[in-house]
């Protein structure tokens, strides 16, 4: 079970959380430039690291708002939450 | 046509969220009532919608989290979330404040949802009333980490709820209608856990 700081509420039980997988992936375009191959990565392809992984998570069943956390996949560890939108802020494990 | 359509002379009568269930608990610590009828408005909107909400109503809308502004017409507007907010208030105050509501919120972008009968309210009060919430619910009630007055959307076990601190030993508990029976039996079990 993951403490989760919502950047709204505070620290909550994850059971209330919803992950949306990973952050920050961004859209390729304009349309007419996007092949097949950089249309399947934006679709499938996933970083899926051992270590520090960028995510966003949603808050379901409290305050409805979605954010960002980076996440230690390793030890879970939460290393930094930040508002949709944002930049990804560096984060002591440094990536 | 259904046969209840059909049936001529059939009247419409009114049953409540809890009719049909018993809600003893059979224990000593916990009691649950049915916090009765009443006016439910769910708000999303910025914060103009607030504002104007606040100023049209003569409350103190509240911006953060577990906040809950209440007045002496007893209505009550709790705070779910950055741009969300339910209202409750008496089952006769309806017409009147959405009245209100749609005069403030005329120009401004935002969605007013009335809930008054999709929801159903709880009254679970008692001794041990924090201790049988957390058999399915993973907030800290400790009276200092959730005082009277503090609310918020969580879960218990697998129904969604919003929880509100009416008293130092009693919560309401707001759920959909159709989790009623879900949410009493559950507490009705965890009641007797604590004896
Ligand atoms: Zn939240």
């Amino acid at each position: 079970m993951l403490l989760i700081l919502c950047p709204y509420c505070g620290p909550r039980a994850e059971i209330e959380f919803r992950c949306g997988g990973e952050s920050h992936i961004e859209r390729p375009g304009p349309y007419s430039e996007v092949d097949d191959g950089a249309w399947a990565d934006y679709l499938f392809t996933r970083k899926n690291p051992k270590g520090e992984h960028r995510e966003r998570w949603l808050h379901a069943a409290g305050c409805r708002q979605w954010f960002n956390v980076a996440r230690d996949t390793v030890s879970h560890t939460i290393l930094a939450v930040y508002p949709m939108g944002k930049t990804r802020p560096p984060t002591e494990a440094g990536t | 046509m259904s046969d209840v359509a059909a049936s001529k002379g059939a009247e419409a009568a009114r049953r409540g969220p809890f009719a049909g269930l018993n809600l003893d608990t059979r224990a000593s610590g916990v009691t649950l009532a049915d916090a009765g009828p009443c006016a439910r408005f769910l708000l999303r909107g910025g914060g103009a919608a607030a504002l104007a909400v606040g100023m049209a109503l003569h409350l103190d809308m509240p911006r953060e989290a577990y906040g809950c502004a209440t007045d002496d017409a007893g209505r009550a507007m709790l705070w779910l979330g950055p741009d969300e907010w339910m209202l409750v208030a008496p089952e006769d105050d309806a017409a009147a404040l959405t009245q209100k509501l749609d005069a403030a919120l005329n120009d401004l972008a935002h969605a007013l949802t009335d809930i008054s009968h999709r929801n159903a309210g709880l009254i679970v009060r008692g001794p041990q009333v924090a201790d049988a919430i957390n058999a399915g619910c993973p907030l800290d009630l400790d009276i200092k980490a959730f005082p009277v007055g503090a609310c918020t959307r969580t879960l218990l076990a697998k129904a969604e709820i919003v929880l509100w601190r009416i008293e130092a030993d009693a919560f309401r508990i707001e759920t959909t209608r159709s989790f009623a029976p879900y949410v009493v039996a559950l507490l009705q079990q965890a009641a007797r856990d604590q004896d």
